[in-house]
């Protein structure tokens, strides 16, 4: 796991794509139950986040990323 | 470039409140002659604000009354080079802002029968008039997703249903647009962004100017109301579904074609 400005940037970007209030922004908040994010959403935040970060990250990394915890881990594993 | 400010989800209805008072922007491709021409006057006569792109030179057509302006944004785009549209579309943001209109009608035809139609003229037409497509609704269409709002109009053909002879790249391609535009409606119709298909029949164009006038005739022959179209009367039915009329239309394919295809 990355360091904690590291989460606030990629908390950031959630809340700016999400439309969701920070605090809900938490490791265990699912995507599509706790954040209303729908398949667009996520492919706008994954956008976000590469922008952000200047990381790529392929289609098929996606496969099983259902909360923040596991998007940040795979951002954060590759900065 | 500002990212625009994200609607909220289901608030998809755009009213008059809503709107710019300086009309919304729209992004017409090959829209410096024709079809293209047509939609992007009627779209200023509707207050909006037109960018066209042309891939040559800007023609007189778009000159404004004083020397070296335009009444119309024009921005040179080759539909075939990624990096033209980036530029093309980029430039219409800074200009404009974000396209909130987007008239997919840049083509070409290089016709031949099948048994003569080399690689060269396949590959042409497709990654004009099909591949082009995708590039510019891909680079214009996060805006709209952000914005929850938006309108995609692409100008098909309607040898895409009725099939042509000598023109088997050209209906491919124009075929595939429907396909294109019905799965794109489904991607994004949860944002309130609609995506429509136009099916122009026999129109007074260039493009219909260099068919043999034996190929004319036998299509006009064949159009219930026994004449060709204007490119105003193509307009009108774009200009209809980048309106507030057609609010509750997607993946629709709208025949403008005077009879000629009915219901194909």
């Amino acid at each position: 796991m990355g360091d904690e400005a590291t989460f606030d940037k990629f908390r950031n970007c959630a809340v700016e794509v999400l439309q969701v209030p920070a605090d809900k922004v938490v490791p265990d908040a699912r995507f599509g139950d706790d954040l209303d994010a729908d398949s667009l959403d996520l492919v706008e935040l994954v956008m976000a986040l590469e922008e952000t970060f200047d990381v790529t990250v392929d289609e098929s990394e996606l496969e099983g990323i259902e909360t923040i915890g596991q998007a940040y881990e795979l951002i954060s594993a590759k900065l | 470039m500002d990212r625009p400010t994200r609607a909220r989800k289901g608030d998809h209805a755009v009213t008059d409140e809503q709107r710019p008072e300086n009309g919304r922007v729209v992004l017409v491709t090959g829209g410096s002659r024709g079809i293209g021409l047509a939609c992007a006057r009627r779209f200023q006569a509707l207050g909006d604000r037109v960018a066209v792109t042309y891939r040559t030179a800007p023609p007189d057509e778009l000159r404004g009354k004083e020397p070296d302006t335009f009444d119309l944004l024009p921005v040179p785009c080759d539909v075939t080079v990624p990096e033209q549209v980036e530029q093309a579309v980029a430039a219409v943001e800074a200009a404009l802002g974000p396209v909130e209109v987007l008239v997919a009608n840049a083509g070409i035809t290089r016709d031949t029968l099948l048994l003569r139609m080399g690689e060269e003229a396949w590959h042409e037409v497709i990654d004009t008039d099909l591949t082009g497509v995708y590039r510019v609704v891909r680079r214009t269409l996060g805006p709209m997703v952000r914005a929850h709002r938006g309108r995609i109009v692409l100008i098909s053909s309607v040898v895409a249903f009725l099939g042509s002879a000598g023109q088997v790249n050209y209906a491919a391609a124009k075929a595939g647009l429907v396909g294109l535009a019905r799965s794109l409606a489904r991607e994004v119709g949860s944002r309130g962004i609609t995506v429509n298909v136009v099916a122009p029949g026999v129109v007074e164009t260039d493009m219909i100017a260099a068919l043999p006038d034996q190929r004319v005739e036998q299509l006009r022959s064949m159009v219930a109301l026994g004449r060709s179209a204007t490119p105003e009367e193509v307009a009108g039915a774009v200009a209809f579904l980048a309106s507030d009329d057609a609010t509750y239309i997607t993946g629709a394919v709208l025949a403008v074609d005077g009879g000629l295809g009915m219901g194909l």
